[in-house]
């Protein structure tokens, strides 16, 4: 994989700019009262994202963003909200309080300096493998075997094919559990 | 970079925990957790342009689980509309000890 | 168990005797009170108001009571297993008595030079203890064994007439083998705890003889009384055993008199040992502050007043100073205290049997009087004085008590009779009994003059001894060398033998007081009680006879080498050396008491003037006629006041002791510790403390999906924190 420059200042400030439409939305998301225009707001997110993602040289990441994530999981949400006729925001209006607000903004407050607190330069710096330098040059003059696609691919089926298999379980039980939960009973009421 | 997207992941993990700290509305909350989840991937995918694709594979994971829980979540959550007729978690309390 | 210095068990002489037999002596009462009190418990079982014990000391009334069922709480006809009773409970005393002679005897063929111990069983292999319970058959355990069978079966047979009306009968002599049983395990022992154990059983055995009559609140009041006073002393007993065992490392009384003859003539812990065991005298044979129970165990059957109360349980205490012979004569403060508690004693309540008025309590101060004379001749380390005073005034005390008995016996037949309610104890009531009852009449005086000392009845020779002992020990002998408290040993025991003299005094004054008012002068039972008062049925008067006869001649036993030409000098004297000599000998500094003629002669002379002048006195000053009923009886005055209610003591103790005791008990132990702390702060705390986690508990399951998220956060925080504060 290649490693970018990352001093360019075009690319500093898409980042910071796609960084900030991204926290925007995510605030906005969750102060909405209805949940369709939460949703929509939590698509913006992920288009963020994305976009971001693209910018960390996963491009693949990025794309499947958009195709799974907004594309598949969001829509989903939208029809159930669809289907129970959720979107009428007047009725689910939260009275939890001023008291209830300022406390989860306090945790959140605590959580995210803690966070920040464990994510300190000086930890990444230890987090940084000493040859890296090496292989970012080997890196950038060996080229890309299978393009993009090859580095996350190469793993896929190799290292984490098990791993792989039972995803593929997973998503078997899910598409099972999914369907039996929903159905009608129209027999026995 | 790499700190800016780590920082960037951490304050959106957090706005999702207080919106699930905060909001009633089921569907919301369970987007919230979408968000956090999302959030975890960016850290993820920042990481991984130091130490190799490993994160990105990762990732692939996540999103697969997340779409499988999506799906089993929200047929769930029809379920139990049909039976109380609301999505609001403060009057589902059948469990209340 | 290793005893040195003790020939092994097989070599000794009396091995192949019948003495072997010796485990059967305590078996055969044991075995009279289980089929006893099997056929107590067969009998009538139930408790209430016509319940078996519901009879009072003016119990047996005459097997004739006509058609009349007048007090409804009588039961009127003998208990259905009276005839088997009466053969079984008298009949194991003579058997065991029988075996006590043979024994007696069997020793009497032998040499012995030291104790026959029979090994029964390891009782407590422990560590360092290793006791075993065994028997110590010597001359002084048989001294006592003969005195507690043979008296115990007259008495037993005494029993069989005074008792045969009571409902409780077979439950009465249950208890009375029980007695036999404890404290001849009491005097049979060979260490102390075997000897506490008899201990502990005759004070059980008293309890529930006192409380015989249960029923009545009085009487069970007197039993448990005469129980915790001797528990006071019982503690000072187990105190002085830990003690020896700690000091002495032994047990059994040979290995501890060897141990104790290597103490410091005068030390501490010998000093120490000696007076706690003292404090387990003074409890159980009534001397002071301890004698309080008494007096009030006359509430008992007056059998059971006679055979504990003044011959065995009482002289327990004398039979283990007498025991302890070797370490009481290494301390001889503990000695000089023991005679001057017994002394004082002895004056103390005398004064106080001076103005009793019923019959049974001058007799029981008598007794505890005369406890006092043989603790202050144990005291003196003149241990055969002790021990001869033990044995004569187990024959006149119990012949007194017996006597006492037939007296109130006929006294209960008359009021059965006339109906009346009136006190058949008190010596008002009385007078003039002489005609109705010869034969009583004639052997009290008998016992009357043994007791007050008057010369060749049996209580002159033991008393005069006693006090003989102690002027000599006044003159030459180590307690005459130390002091208490400041004051010289002689001086102390010149003063003993003051207060014994004005005992003695007041000895000859009150029992002569008692026969007057009782036998002489007019009656004042009244007109229609006098037909009925009658002598009691042989049965009852037998045992009477025998005890005269012994109280006559058993002076005999040690007569003193000033009379020896009466008879054999010092039989009891030779007897016992072998067990108490060689303590004596350390006492009198190596050499026998020796006084001169003139000396003796003079102390002699001056008993029994002191006993002739007693009598005369009371003879002289006391006018029967004078008397007048209990119940026309005018108050006491001052003096009088005092001496009739016992100085107050009783009421002393109850205020100053008892009722402290109860208020402690009830405010601070019942109220404040037992239903405030445990049962507030502990029991219905925890449980609060339960229910209120509970509740914290419940608190957090609202079942809300909301609530769930929240704690789970906060714990993903406080994780985090773990981490970042690390």
């Amino acid at each position: 994989m290649q490693v970018n420059q990352f001093h360019s200042l075009f690319y500093a400030f898409t980042f910071y700019f796609f960084g900030l439409v991204a926290i925007a939305s995510a605030i906005a998301f969750v102060t909405r009262k209805s949940p369709v225009a939460a949703a929509v707001w939590l698509v913006l997110v992920m288009f963020s994202l994305a976009a971001l993602y693209v910018m960390l040289d996963a491009q693949f990441i990025g794309a499947i963003q958009v195709l799974v994530y907004t594309g598949a999981i969001m829509v989903v949400f939208l029809f159930v909200i669809m289907l129970l006729n959720l979107g009428n925001p007047s009725e689910l209006a939260d009275a939890r309080g001023k008291w209830g607000y300022l406390a989860a903004l306090l945790i959140g407050l605590v959580m995210l300096a803690e966070v920040m607190a464990l994510t300190r330069s000086n930890t990444i710096d230890r987090m940084i493998p000493p040859d890296l330098a090496a292989k970012a040059a080997a890196a950038a003059a060996a080229p890309l075997a299978g393009g993009v696609i090859g580095p996350i691919a190469a793993p896929l089926f190799n290292e984490y094919l098990l791993a792989f298999e039972l995803t593929s379980v997973l998503l078997l039980a899910a598409i099972v559990g999914a369907v039996v939960l929903s159905k009608r009973r129209t027999n026995a009421r | 970079m790499l700190v800016e997207a780590l920082a960037l992941s951490a304050v959106l993990f957090t706005i999702g925990v207080i919106g699930v700290l905060t909001r009633r509305n089921a569907i919301i909350i369970f987007m919230c957790v979408e968000l956090m989840l999302n959030a975890v991937n960016l850290s993820f995918v920042a990481l991984s342009t130091l130490h190799g694709a490993t994160g990105q594979v990762f990732v692939v994971f996540t999103m697969t689980v997340a779409a499988a829980e999506a799906a089993v979540g929200l047929a769930i959550i029809i379920a139990i509309f049909r039976h109380t007729q609301t999505v609001n978690l403060q009057n589902i309390n059948i469990l209340k000890g | 168990m290793m005893i040195p210095a003790m020939t092994p068990e097989g070599a000794h002489p009396l091995a192949t005797t019948v003495a072997r037999l010796v485990w059967l002596l305590p078996l055969l009462p044991l075995l009279g009170f289980l089929i006893n009190g099997t056929l107590a418990m067969l009998g009538v079982a139930k408790v209430g108001p016509a319940d078996p014990s519901a009879g009072h000391d003016e119990h047996a009334h005459a097997a004739h009571t006509g058609g009349h069922d007048d007090h409804a709480h009588h039961a009127p006809t003998r208990h259905k297993f009276a005839g088997i009773v009466s053969l079984i409970g008298p009949g194991v005393l003579i058997a065991a008595f029988g075996l006590a002679v043979a024994c007696f005897l069997a020793m009497r063929g032998v040499e012995m030079e030291h104790p026959y111990i029979v090994t029964l069983y390891q009782w407590m292999p422990v560590g360092d203890l290793n006791l075993a319970a065994t028997f110590q058959l010597d001359q002084l355990s048989m001294v006592m064994v003969l005195v507690v069978t043979g008296v115990g079966t007259l008495i037993h047979v005494f029993s069989v007439g005074y008792m045969q009306e009571d409902p409780g009968y077979p439950r009465y002599f249950a208890y009375l083998n029980l007695f036999i049983f404890f404290m001849l395990i009491l005097v049979l022992g060979g260490n102390y705890p075997l000897l506490f154990v008899g201990w502990e059983g005759v004070g059980l055995c008293s309890y529930l003889l006192i409380g015989f009559w249960f029923s009545e609140k009085a009487n069970a009041d007197a039993g448990k009384k005469a129980f915790i006073v001797n528990r006071i002393g019982d503690f000072g007993f187990l105190v002085a055993m830990f003690l020896m065992f700690a000091n002495l490392g032994a047990l059994d009384f040979g290995n501890v008199a060897a141990k104790a003859a290597e103490l410091p003539m005068g030390g501490v812990m010998a000093t120490t040992i000696c007076l706690f065991l003292f404090l387990g005298c003074a409890g159980k044979s009534a001397q002071i502050p301890l004698y309080v129970w008494l007096p009030d165990a006359m509430a008992g059957p007056t059998p059971v007043s006679a055979l504990i109360h003044a011959a065995t349980m009482v002289t327990a205490g004398v039979y283990l100073i007498a025991r302890s012979a070797t370490l009481f004569s290494m301390a001889p403060t503990a000695q000089l205290v023991v005679a001057l508690v017994g002394g004082l004693t002895a004056f103390f309540a005398a004064t106080i049997g001076l103005k009793q008025w019923d019959i049974k309590k001058v007799l029981a101060y008598s007794t505890v009087s005369q406890l006092g004379y043989m603790f202050v001749a144990v005291g003196v380390g003149a241990y055969v004085a002790g021990i001869f005073h033990l044995v004569t005034h187990a024959f006149f005390k119990a012949l007194l008590f017996l006597g006492s008995g037939s007296v109130i016996y006929a006294m209960h037949a008359a009021y059965h009779a006339t109906h009346k309610h009136d006190d058949a104890q008190d010596m008002r009531n009385m007078g003039g009994l002489r005609k109705f009852m010869p034969v009583t009449f004639y052997l009290m005086w008998i016992a009357t003059l043994a007791i007050a000392g008057i010369p060749f009845f049996s209580g002159f020779f033991s008393k005069d001894e006693i006090l003989g002992s102690v002027f000599a020990r006044a003159h030459g002998s180590t307690l005459a060398d130390a002091s208490l408290l400041g004051v010289p040993g002689g001086t102390i025991l010149m003063l003993i033998y003051g207060l014994g003299l004005a005992s003695a005094l007041m000895t000859a004054i009150y029992m002569t007081r008692m026969m007057l008012y009782t036998f002489h002068g007019p009656n004042r039972t009244g007109e229609a009680e006098r037909p009925h008062l009658a002598e009691a049925p042989w049965i009852m008067t037998g045992p009477l006879v025998v005890l005269g006869a012994l109280s006559l001649v058993g002076g005999w036993l040690n007569v003193p080498a000033l009379l020896g030409a009466i008879g054999p000098v010092g039989v009891l004297d030779h007897w016992l050396e072998p067990v108490v000599g060689e303590a004596a000998l350390r006492t009198t500094l190596g050499a026998a008491p020796h006084m001169t003629h003139e000396t003796e002669l003079m102390l002699v002379g001056v008993a029994i003037a002191i006993a002739t002048a007693g009598i005369a006195f009371a003879v002289w000053r006391l006018k029967p006629a004078a008397l007048v009923a209990k119940k026309d009886a005018v108050a006491p005055q001052g003096i009088d006041r005092i001496l009739e209610n016992k100085y107050f003591v009783d009421e002393g103790y109850d205020k100053g002791i008892v009722q402290p005791t109860l208020d402690v008990s009830r405010v601070v132990l019942w109220k404040g510790l037992d239903t405030g702390i445990i049962d507030g702060l502990f029991v219905n705390g925890s449980a609060l403390l339960a229910r209120a986690i509970g509740w914290m508990g419940s608190q957090l399951q609202t079942g809300q999906v909301g609530t769930y998220a929240w704690v789970l956060l906060i714990g993903v925080i406080t994780l985090l924190g773990a981490f970042t504060f690390r």
